[in-house]
């Protein structure tokens, strides 16, 4: 969390990363780049996808039609948050030459989709069962 | 967008890796992701026909996809070159703020 809200404050003064450290190799900030920007396409698929539930599963109770959707919706928020979270940090550890950051992001998101791929199995197959 | 021609000087300055280009063709397919989430969020608005809420969700997707296409299309320019700068972190936060914002436009609709 104290990592958080410390990359926070470089989303806001922009120019604090370029006064650590060296700048380096252009390739390794455009690996980065793409990274952040497959995170982004993660988001927007998320996004869509719980654009899509709503969309074409009328079939559903409102209920369980607006949780999935609204699920997935918050699942790419945090995705999109993540990926400049991510990226600013890459960025930040390049300069410095400290080893890239971990995370556990990538095990929760895969966890939580398959949950979701499972609830939607279920939901599809005996909502038109019963 | 086209490269620099074979043989041109430019050319002898490529990178071998080909880094510039994918990352310009990166920038494509996110762009691509965002139109179908707005052409999503466009349907989204007019399930009820068009509504109030219809249209400001119709205008609002719009805006945010022209936001989105506009940071993609100045990085674009930017990695024309052999040896381009990093991605700015304004850019960066405001294509992730445009994912943001078209969830909650999307997240109100739903609801």
């Amino acid at each position: 969390m104290r990592q958080f809200v410390q990359s926070l404050r470089l989303w806001f003064a922009p120019q604090r990363i370029g006064d650590e450290g060296e700048t380096p190799d252009y390739r390794f900030s455009l690996a980065n780049e793409r990274t952040f920007l497959a995170w982004i396409r993660t988001a927007l698929a998320l996004v869509g996808g719980g654009f899509a539930v709503d969309q074409f599963l009328p079939d559903l109770r409102w209920a369980v039609r607006v949780g999935l959707s609204l699920a997935l919706l918050a699942a790419g928020v945090l995705c999109a948050l993540r990926a400049v979270n991510h990226w600013i940090r890459c960025e930040r550890a390049m300069r410095r030459g400290e080893d890239l950051p971990v995370s556990r992001f990538p095990a929760v998101l895969s966890l939580t989709v398959a949950v979701v791929a499972v609830a939607m199995v279920v939901l599809v197959v005996f909502g038109r069962a019963g | 967008m086209g490269g620099p021609a074979p043989g041109s000087a430019a050319a002898a300055d490529r990178d071998p890796g080909l880094q510039p280009e994918r990352t310009r063709l990166a920038w494509r397919r996110t762009t691509l992701s965002c139109t179908v989430v707005a052409v999503l969020g466009v349907k989204l608005a007019f399930v009820d026909g068009a509504t109030a809420a219809g249209v400001t969700g119709l205008a609002l997707s719009a805006l945010l996809w022209i936001g989105f296409l506009a940071v993609a299309h100045r990085r674009i320019r930017a990695l024309d070159t052999a040896r381009p700068r990093v991605l700015s972190v304004r850019a960066a936060v405001l294509a992730t703020g445009c994912t943001i914002a078209l969830a909650v436009c999307g997240a109100v609709l739903i609801w």
